[in-house]
C-alpha cells in the first residue's frame, strides 16, 4: 500500500533514513552476521585464532546434554507460563466484563504488574516465596513442606514460573478484556435466551469468538517467556540450582559471557535466530489474515 | 393469557436473580484476583517499613513498621552501604541514571521511527522497500540473540560505560517505524496536495501537518517506551561495570548477595518500590495512552 501523492526529493528520504539505517546496520546486521559467521568457527584454547570449523558446534550442541536440558527447561517454561498467563487472564477478563459496573476499576488494579520489571517482578516473589525470610516459603516449611528452591529444582522452576507468568497476565487481560467487549450483546443475549449455560456459552460461543486473540496473544506470550525473561531467571536462581532453570537465553549469556565459548555461543545464537523468525512469521502471518476479518 | 404472563414474569425474575447473582460472583472473583496480584507488592512495601532484624529472622509482618523513613533515606542516600550490602550505590543516583535511560530511549525511538517512517510513507526513491525490509528485520534479532557480536563491537566503538552506549543500541525501532507508517497512510493525499499549492516543502509539511497529527500516537508510544527503557536488564547488565551509571533494575539485584544472613532486606525491599514506582505510575496515570499504545504497537 502506498500513497498517491507523494513529495520529490532525492537526497532527503535517503537523510530520513540514515539515523535508523545506520543503527540497524551497526548494532544489529553486523552484530547477526558476525553471530553466523562465528557459528563456523572454533576459537583455540588461547583464544589466539579462529579456525573454521564447519557445523561441528552446531553438531557439538546438539549432542550436549546440557543444551538438551535446556531446550527441555524451555520447553516446559515457556508452555507453563503461556498457558498459565492466558488462562488465568481469559478467566479474569470474562469476570471483569460480566461486572460491566466496575470493570474499569478493575483493569486498573490488574493491568500495573505489566510495568513492573521482570527482574523486579522476580525479587517481589523472592520475598515471598525465601524459605528463611519470605512468608509463603516459611509457612510452607512450617506445614512440613520442605521448600527451598535454591536446592530444589523443581520448586526453582515453579518460582520462576510464577513471577514470569503473574506480570504477563496484565498485558492478557487488556487484550482479552478489548476482545470480549467487541462482542455484540446481542450475540450473547441470543445464546442465553437459548438456555446456554454459562460454561456452556464460555465454551460454544465466547471462546471460539476470542481464539484469532487467544491465538494472537500465544505467539506473544511464547515470544515474552523465550527472550523476555532473561531478567527474572538472572535475578531468581541464576540458572540454577545445577541446570533447572537454564533456558535457552540464560544458556547464550552463560556460555558467552560467564564460560567465553565463543564457537558454541555463536552457534546457539543462531538457533535462537531461526526460532525468532519462525514465531514473527507465524505471528504476521497470522495478523495479515486477521486484518480481512 | 394471564397464566402466561405470570409465567414470564417469574421467568424474568428467575433470569434476573441468575445475573445479579453471576454478577456479584465476577465481583467476588475479580476482588480475589485483585488482591492476589496486587499481594507480593503489599509484601515488599511492608517490608520496607521493618528494621532489617525483624525481616531477617523471617517474621514478616502484614502491615507496616516505624522504620519506614530509615530505610528510604538509607536507600536513597547511600543504597544501605553503611552497614551490609556491598554494591553502595546511592538509589537516587541509579534513579537518575534509570530515568535518563529510560526518557533517552524512548525520544530517541520515536524521533528516528516517525523520521523514517515518514520518509517511507511520503517519497519515492530508489531502494524504498529495500530499505523498509530492512527495518522490518530488526524485529528478529533481539538483543538476547546477538549478545557477544554486539558486546564486541560496543567493545570497538569504545561505547562500554557510558550513557550513549546503553542507550544507542536500543534506539533502532522497527515496531515504532510500522507503527507511524501505519499512521501516515490514512493521512489523506489532499493534504499533500493542499501543502504543495501552497507551496510547503516536505519539511514544512512534516512540521506543521504530520507532527501536530502524530500526537496521541506518540504520546501512547512514548508511555509503551518508557516502561521498555526503564526496564532493561540484560543490556545494561552487560555494557556498564561502572558504579556511576548503574541503573536501578539491574543495581537493586546486585543488591542481594548470594549471602542471605548478608543482606540488608528492609533496604532492597525499599529500593525494589523505588525501581518499580516510575513506571507503575507512568501505567496508572496514563493509561488511557497506555492501552492505546500496547494494543496499537501489536497491529
Amino acid at each position: 500500500m502506498r500513497k498517491k501523492v507523494i513529495f520529490n526529493g532525492v537526497a532527503l528520504p535517503y537523510l530520513l533514513l540514515l539515523p535508523q539505517l545506520v543503527i540497524t546496520a551497526v548494532f544489529f546486521f553486523w552484530p547477526a552476521g558476525q553471530a553466523i559467521y562465528g557459528s563456523f568457527l572454533r576459537e583455540d584454547a588461547f583464544g589466539l585464532s579462529r579456525d573454521f570449523v564447519g557445523l561441528e558446534n552446531f553438531a557439538d550442541i546438539l549432542s550436549d546434554p546440557n543444551y538438551l536440558g535446556a531446550v527441555w527447561n524451555t520447553v516446559i517454561f515457556s508452555s507453563a507460563v503461556a498457558f498459565s498467563a492466558l488462562g488465568v487472564a481469559i478467566f479474569l477478563a470474562v469476570q471483569a466484563d460480566k461486572a460491566i459496573r466496575g470493570s474499569g476499576a478493575y483493569k486498573t488494579l490488574l493491568i500495573w504488574p505489566y510495568a513492573v520489571a521482570p527482574a523486579v517482578a522476580a525479587v517481589l516473589w523472592l520475598f515471598l516465596f525465601h524459605p528463611q525470610i519470605g512468608l509463603l516459603g516459611r509457612f510452607l516449611n512450617g506445614i512440613g513442606i520442605p521448600w527451598d528452591y535454591k536446592v530444589n529444582g523443581n520448586q526453582a522452576m515453579l518460582l520462576v514460573i510464577i513471577a514470569a507468568a503473574w506480570k504477563q497476565v496484565s498485558y492478557n487481560f487488556i487484550f482479552f478484556l478489548a476482545g470480549l467487549q467487541s462482542i455484540p450483546r446481542s450475540v450473547l443475549e441470543a445464546a442465553a435466551i437459548d438456555g446456554a449455560r454459562p460454561t456452556r456459552r464460555f465454551w460454544t460461543v465466547i471462546f471460539p469468538l476470542l481464539a484469532p486473540t487467544s491465538f494472537f496473544l500465544l505467539v506473544v506470550n511464547i515470544v515474552y517467556a523465550f527472550f523476555d525473561t532473561f531478567g527474572t531467571i538472572h535475578a531468581l536462581t541464576q540458572g540454577g540450582p545445577g541446570q533447572a532453570t537454564t533456558t535457552l537465553i540464560y544458556k547464550v549469556y552463560v556460555d558467552g559471557v560467564q564460560n567465553l565459548n565463543f564457537g558454541a555461543s555463536a552457534a546457539q545464537s543462531v538457533v535462537l535466530m531461526a526460532i525468532v523468525i519462525a514465531l514473527t512469521a507465524v505471528q504476521f502471518r497470522f495478523i495479515e489474515r486477521k486484518v480481512h476479518y | 393469557m394471564r397464566d402466561t404472563t405470570a409465567e414470564d414474569l417469574a421467568l424474568a425474575r428467575a433470569t434476573e436473580r441468575r445475573q445479579a447473582r453471576s454478577r456479584w460472583l465476577a465481583h467476588a472473583v475479580l476482588g480475589l484476583g485483585v488482591l492476589v496480584f496486587a499481594f507480593p507488592i503489599w509484601i515488599t512495601l511492608v517490608g520496607s517499613t521493618h528494621d532489617v532484624n525483624t525481616i531477617g529472622r523471617g517474621d514478616v509482618p502484614l502491615w507496616f513498621g516505624g522504620e519506614a523513613v530509615a530505610n528510604y533515606v538509607s536507600a536513597w542516600l547511600t543504597g544501605g552501604a553503611q552497614t551490609r550490602t556491598t554494591l553502595g550505590v546511592p538509589v537516587w543516583l541509579m534513579l537518575w541514571n534509570s530515568l535518563n535511560m529510560a526518557v533517552l530511549i524512548a525520544v530517541g525511538k520515536i524521533a528516528i521511527s516517525l523520521l523514517s517512517a515518514y520518509a517511507v510513507v511520503f517519497f519515492s526513491f530508489p531502494g524504498r522497500m529495500v530499505c523498509f525490509w530492512l527495518i522490518f528485520i530488526t524485529l528478529m534479532l533481539p538483543v538476547e540473540v546477538r549478545i557477544i557480536p554486539t558486546f564486541e563491537v560496543m567493545v570497538n566503538l569504545q561505547l562500554t560505560n557510558s550513557m550513549a552506549g546503553l542507550v544507542i543500541p536500543l534506539v533502532a525501532s522497527a515496531t515504532a517505524t510500522l507503527l507511524f507508517r501505519q499512521f501516515f497512510l490514512t493521512i489523506p493525499d489532499e493534504y499533500v496536495e493542499a501543502a504543495k499549492i501552497d507551496g510547503a516543502g516536505p519539511l514544512r509539511f512534516f512540521k506543521d501537518v504530520v507532527l501536530p497529527l502524530s500526537v496521541t500516537n506518540i504520546a501512547a508510544l512514548f508511555v509503551i517506551l518508557f516502561i521498555y527503557g526503564w526496564n532493561q536488564y540484560l543490556w545494561p547488565l552487560l555494557i556498564v561495570s561502572d558504579k556511576d551509571l548503574e541503573t536501578v533494575v539491574v543495581g537493586m539485584t546486585k543488591m542481594i548477595g548470594s549471602g542471605d544472613q548478608q543482606n540488608e532486606w528492609n533496604v532492597i525491599m525499599a529500593t525494589a518500590v523505588l525501581a518499580m514506582l516510575p513506571p507503575v505510575a507512568v501505567v496508572i496515570l496514563m493509561q488511557r495512552w497506555f492501552v492505546k499504545g500496547l494494543t496499537e504497537t501489536e497491529k
